[in-house]
């Protein structure tokens, strides 16, 4: 038998350390590779409506340009847009499951439990996000991006999947269970149907034309084809995307903060 | 080491905590009993930092709930009513995470773990993801986690509610060894033989208040004297006594000079139940099982 000392420990430090949030990655890196059929999930959907995409609708569709051209950059945001919403379940298991209330009453770095996930997250949507582009190009598209687009790209993504799990974290916070959670992941998943992620909004009748217009993941879909095309798009498109993207990421971000501190 | 005051909590119209004070001595074993949505939980979220009072203070180790937070979270270990342990991770790794969480040194991450795995019986399951324990397993693990920082402040809200009874007598056996190295110890519990069992002091919660403190002994003899329980072939006799030897022998005494056939006797002392049903009015198997269920007041 080992002697374990139970001695009350008096000089406890009420602060955090930067450690405990490495832990806390640690921990939800570690959770990742046991849910590897989420991941495969995340991989499998948007790769199966790209192939549905490109040569079920892609025939009848006529976008000004090869269609899997015009697709791809459009699966990328749904693939980082769902990916990154998976984080909601994860984050109402451990409210559900009393983890969060344990964590909450440790002396702990407050935003290490929600930045573990976030980077698991980011991790995560890496893996898928490359998997998805490489069965992009396998079936044809013809990326013409320079090294500097391919990282204005890459970043562009990463910010897009960033502002995504954030409100994903909050939103799964306040859910009451994985179930509701989850429900979000897939509402995220048809967002960007209204967008000009998979047809050009020009094409849309005029009252769903405007919500396209509007909708957050249209100038971040532009974005991302004329980057990866290497075309030219509109200063004010790029500016609406980064916008759009930091807006939601700062906002969500604070939410998820004062959500997680609150004494409810 | 825990002073609450004046402690109220309301949920709109319904108050869950009408005026609630205790005290909690260091080294001292307090029991909060009641039944569901008497507010026991409430009130040991509020002391956990996880809720914010409306009124009245809380202090646990000399700190203040609400202006010192993380003073209070560093003197204590919060056991909830739900296994709080990562299903995904083994049982093993949940702990290692913890200790580095609760900042152990080095050499005590590297021996407490296994320790305490040891000690909880789960040393053959260390290395397997906790989704495949039992119910009762991952109680265990989760005692385990909140004994890894040394606390001074122990808080289990209804520690042992679903489990059988060997392991019930486990969980027992470890908070006893660590009220003996000095831990304070509040504990809610539905179940009276818990409180009689482990605590020092039993305070009695019914609507958000206690309506009676003391040692189990205390509350026992403020319902009523023991009573010498004799059973004839007809029926049940009771005759009160005072439980010293003397008084029993008379009334056994007594008894035979009657010619009095008594097939068994006993000396019965009141039992926490009839406490319980003396001080609320509900006897105690009014008192809603003790399942799991979440309820809205009690736990958001």
């Amino acid at each position: 038998m080992t002697t374990l000392d139970l001695t009350p420990r008096i000089d406890a430090s009420p602060r955090g350390r930067a450690g405990d949030t490495v832990a806390l990655i640690g921990r939800c890196l570690r959770r990742s590779t046991r849910q590897l059929d989420t991941l495969l999930l995340a991989v499998m959907l948007p790769v199966m409506l790209l192939l549905m995409f490109v040569y079920v609708f892609g025939g009848a569709l006529d976008a000004g340009m090869d269609y899997v051209d015009f697709v791809v950059p459009g699966i990328i945001l749904l693939t980082a847009g769902y990916g990154a919403a998976t984080t909601a379940v994860d984050v109402a298991t451990d409210v559900e499951g009393g983890l969060m209330d344990r964590f909450r009453s440790m002396p702990i770095r407050a935003t290490g439990v929600v930045t573990g996930h976030v980077v698991a997250s980011m991790a995560r949507n890496a893996v898928s996000t490359a998997l998805v582009i490489g069965v992009g190009l396998l079936i044809g598209f013809d990326a013409h991006a320079s090294a500097l687009e391919w990282l204005g790209a890459i970043g562009l993504i990463a910010l897009y999947v960033a502002a995504m799990t954030w409100i994903a974290v909050a939103i799964g916070i306040v859910a009451s269970g994985p179930e509701a959670a989850s429900g979000f992941s897939f509402a995220i998943l048809f967002i960007p149907y209204v967008s000009s992620a998979f047809v050009p909004v020009d094409t849309m009748p005029s009252v769903l034309g405007a919500i396209a217009a509007w909708n957050p993941v249209t100038p971040v879909a532009d974005t991302l084809r004329a980057l990866l095309l290497g075309t030219s798009v509109d200063g004010s498109t790029v500016a609406a995307a980064l916008a759009w993207c930091v807006g939601l990421l700062v906002v969500a971000r604070v939410a998820s903060g004062l959500l997680f501190r609150r004494r409810r | 080491m825990i002073t609450i005051r004046g402690l109220r909590k309301a949920y709109g119209d319904h108050a869950v905590l009408d005026g609630l004070d205790l005290d909690v001595a260091q080294g001292e074993v307090v029991a909060l009993l009641g039944p569901n949505g008497a507010g026991k939980t409430t009130t040991v979220r509020i002391l956990s930092t996880l809720l914010a009072p409306d009124e009245g203070t809380v202090t646990v180790a000399g700190h203040d709930v609400v202006r010192e937070p993380a003073r209070v979270r560093a003197a204590i270990s919060l056991t909830g009513q739900f296994a709080a342990v990562d299903s995904l991770l083994t049982g093993e790794e949940n702990l290692h995470l913890m200790a580095r969480l609760a900042h152990l040194s080095r050499a005590e991450r590297r021996t407490r773990p296994a320790a305490l795995l040891e000690l909880f019986d789960l040393t053959d399951a260390a290395r397997r993801p906790v989704k495949t324990y039992s119910g009762g397993m991952r109680r265990r693990l989760d005692l385990a986690v909140s004994l890894l920082s040394r606390p001074q402040v122990l808080v289990l809200d209804e520690p042992t509610t679903g489990l059988d009874p060997r392991s019930r007598n486990a969980l027992w056996a470890v908070i006893e060894d660590a009220v003996a190295a000095g831990t304070t110890v509040l504990l809610t519990t539905q179940y009276l033989e818990e409180a009689d069992r482990l605590a020092d002091r039993v305070a009695v919660v019914d609507h958000g208040r206690v309506i009676a403190s003391g040692t189990a002994d205390e509350l026992k003899r403020q319902v009523g004297a023991a009573q010498v329980e004799l059973t004839t072939p007809t029926g049940v006799e009771r005759v009160e006594t005072d439980g010293s030897v003397p008084d029993v022998r008379r009334i056994l005494a007594d008894v035979e000079r009657r010619g009095l056939v008594v097939e068994r006797w006993q000396v019965r002392t009141p039992t926490l139940d009839d406490v319980f049903l003396t001080l609320t009015g509900q006897p105690a198997d009014a008192v809603p099982d003790a399942a799991p269920t979440r309820t809205l007041q009690e736990t958001r």
